[in-house]
């Protein structure tokens, strides 16, 4: 159902949008100087005159076939260019969303523990900065301060220029991903982090903390017997939803650190007009993103005791 | 109580309460004691903040340094700046003076309606506090005066809370986990021994230990709060509120416990709002009005108005409804000796 809404959407957009695919590939110098019956081949061959639902109708039986089309701006099989472009992403995003995830969760707790202490002040000063900072504006101010300034990062792309793919070693991959991912996760960090802080307020100033207090417990023992424990299921609800901040984010990233991602592809296809390619990574973040939410819920089942027996009653 | 006279020095202005019939002073001294415990919230007032806009503004019209000259106008930009910058706060009062003493051996019943500050009473002799609370008073324990860090380590060692209800579980960890806590230095085996042999005395089977507390009946919660109390084997039990949610027969034999704990020769502060309650198990009641502890004083004074010095506590013995719930005069003192009689 959903991907079937997401492919609609994608497809009803792109004939909306006023790029013309032709236009868009050939380039304007190439297309003055064609010849009105070369255009119109062209044009017949990217299929300019078929009607939306005529275009979606194939487009959907090629999926069933599991065939995912080709793309225009890559010259390639839909599924090739995807999955490429996937794993470059996907190592990016995997690390940026672990990393935002746990130094997120660290930062909040530590802050929510000592609400309004130094280091709760810190944090929540340092989160908002993040916070209200564009995505492609940290990712260029790393740029110019790790990649141009200080030269300890490439400057972009997933390998470094005029080698042969099959010289890039792991090192040289690791090098050109890391300033993308610490961007990524800096940008990330602060969403978690606040959320985590206020459910620790929260957690902190609960009856059950306040009794584990009576009790005799100190703030530390509190905190790993009590606080953890019922922070996992919102911490849980807050990782699955920065799946998809961390997706949109990558967009922008690739943009800027040109690496070649699902990201960077996206962008080029909606500028290209390119609705196969577009069409086939719309679904593939919209099926990660929704995997991420339903092993979230099947999570909470596995961790909250209260739903896990409300499942084997039901 | 000679001995017991040198502890309180205050003796003359606040400590008149008549002792129970079975009630001792182990030692020569009360077990708890607290003296002029004040409490007081400050926090963001925007009512206040008006007021004294105004107030400045005033002030500023009749002054010396009146509007109309400059240095005046920069100084009254300056202090409206610096009334809008700092948002202005007040104190706000929530126990003031208060005075209450348990006795090894007895249950001291502190009375008044609910939402009056009586559960503040409960975190001061527990040292736990909310960020903007200030505090003031003393705290005897076992005869010796208190201060935050001592009752700190008094927590689950020497005084326990009940808590009101299964909420100050933690939902999430399983009943006998929780029961057998995590205190410092705790012997694992030993607490585990300690923890069935209470769940056996309070009739828990050892099946509730792997439930979870959204999983315990009214009943057993109480029974496990119980439980996490006397873990430690306390001194001194405070009770706040145990009782609501409980039907008669469950509140009876929550009662009957704090007794049987008393009776074993530990002391019981048990807060409620339920007179009657009070009445039934208490040994003392001290009466809570607006903040404070206005008298404390034996069960038996409760038998006929006669004998309750504050308005508040006659009016509380007028709402018994064996007194017709009316705020007329009693009709007779035999007729509260008999409703009370059995359990003082």
């Amino acid at each position: 159902m959903l991907m079937v809404a997401v492919s609609m959407v994608v497809f009803s957009l792109v004939s909306l949008s006023p790029v013309d695919p032709v236009a868009a590939n050939v380039g304007q110098a190439a297309l003055s100087g064609m010849s009105d019956e070369k255009l119109a081949t062209l044009q017949a061959y990217w299929g300019k005159d078929v009607p939306l639902v005529e275009r979606y109708a194939s487009w959907v039986s090629g999926l069933l076939r599991g065939d995912m089309g080709d793309s225009l701006r890559f010259n390639a099989p839909v599924a090739q260019v995807v999955a490429q472009r996937a794993a470059n992403s996907l190592v990016l995003m995997g690390i940026a969303w672990l990393a935002s995830g746990v130094l997120g969760l660290a930062l909040g707790i530590a802050a929510g523990v000592r609400r309004g202490g130094a280091a709760d002040r810190l944090v929540k000063a340092s989160c908002f900065v993040l916070a209200a900072s564009p995505t492609f504006w940290v990712a260029l101010l790393m740029l110019i301060v790790f990649g141009v300034v200080l030269g300890w990062f490439p400057i972009g792309f997933s390998a470094p220029i005029g080698k042969a793919a099959a010289d890039v070693t792991w090192l040289d991959a690791f090098h050109h991903l890391a300033l993308p991912a610490i961007t990524l996760s800096v940008v990330g960090v602060a969403n978690v982090a606040l959320h985590t802080r206020e459910k620790t307020i929260d957690v902190m100033g609960s009856p059950y903390v306040r009794f584990a207090r009576a009790r005799g417990e100190s703030t530390g023992s509190v905190v790993i017997h009590h606080g953890l424990r019922n922070l996992v299921l919102p911490a849980l609800t807050i990782q699955c939803s920065q799946i998809a901040e961390i997706f949109g984010g990558s967009v922008l990233v690739e943009q800027v650190f040109s690496y070649p991602g699902l990201g960077q592809a996206a962008v080029s296809a909606g500028i290209g007009g390119d609705t196969a390619l577009l069409a086939g990574i719309a679904l593939v973040s919209a099926a990660l993103v929704f995997g991420g939410n339903l092993v979230a819920n099947i999570l909470y089942g596995v961790v909250d005791p209260r739903m896990r027996k409300e499942y084997s009653r039901g | 109580m000679e001995g017991h006279s040198n502890v309180h020095r205050d003796g003359e202005f606040h400590h008149h309460h008549s002792h129970g019939a079975s009630t001792h002073h182990a030692g020569d001294h009360h077990l708890l004691q607290v003296e002029g415990l004040t409490v007081a919230f400050r926090m963001y007032d925007d009512a206040a903040s008006e007021g004294e806009g105004r107030r400045a503004e005033g002030e500023g019209a009749g002054g010396p340094s009146d509007g109309s000259s400059k240095p005046g106008r920069i100084a009254r930009w300056l202090r409206d700046a610096r009334l809008f910058l700092a948002a202005p706060q007040r104190e706000v009062p929530v126990v003031h003076d208060l005075h209450v003493s348990v006795h090894a051996g007895e249950i001291v019943a502190v009375v008044g309606a609910s939402g009056s500050g009586k559960t503040l009473l409960a975190d001061a002799v527990m040292g736990l506090f909310e960020p903007n609370a200030l505090v003031s008073g003393t705290v005897y324990f076992d005869g010796k005066p208190q201060d935050a860090s001592s009752l700190a380590a008094l927590r689950g060692h020497g005084i326990s809370l009940v808590p009101q209800s299964v909420a100050s579980l933690d939902p999430l960890m399983r009943v006998g986990r929780q029961v057998r806590g995590f205190a410092r230095g705790g012997d694992d085996a030993a607490r585990s021994a300690r923890q069935r042999q209470l769940f056996a005395r309070y009739g828990l089977g050892p099946e509730v230990e792997r439930l979870y507390p959204f999983e315990l009946s009214g009943g057993m919660a109480r029974r496990v709060l119980l439980c996490c109390a006397l873990m430690d084997n306390p001194k001194l039990i405070v009770a706040d509120e145990p009782t609501p949610g409980l039907d008669l027969a469950l509140a009876q034999a929550a009662l009957a416990d704090f007794r049987e704990f008393a009776d074993g020769g530990g002391g019981v502060l048990l807060i409620t709002h339920d007179v009657e309650q009070a009445l039934s198990v208490a040994d003392r009641v001290a009466v809570f009005l607006d903040g404070t502890v206005v008298e404390e004083t034996a069960v038996e004074s409760f038998r006929s108005p006669d004998l309750l010095r504050h308005p508040f506590s006659r009016q509380l013995w007028h709402a018994l409804p064996e007194h017709d719930f009316a705020a007329a005069p009693a009709r007779s003192p035999e007729a509260g000796a008999t409703a009370e009689g059995g359990q003082a």
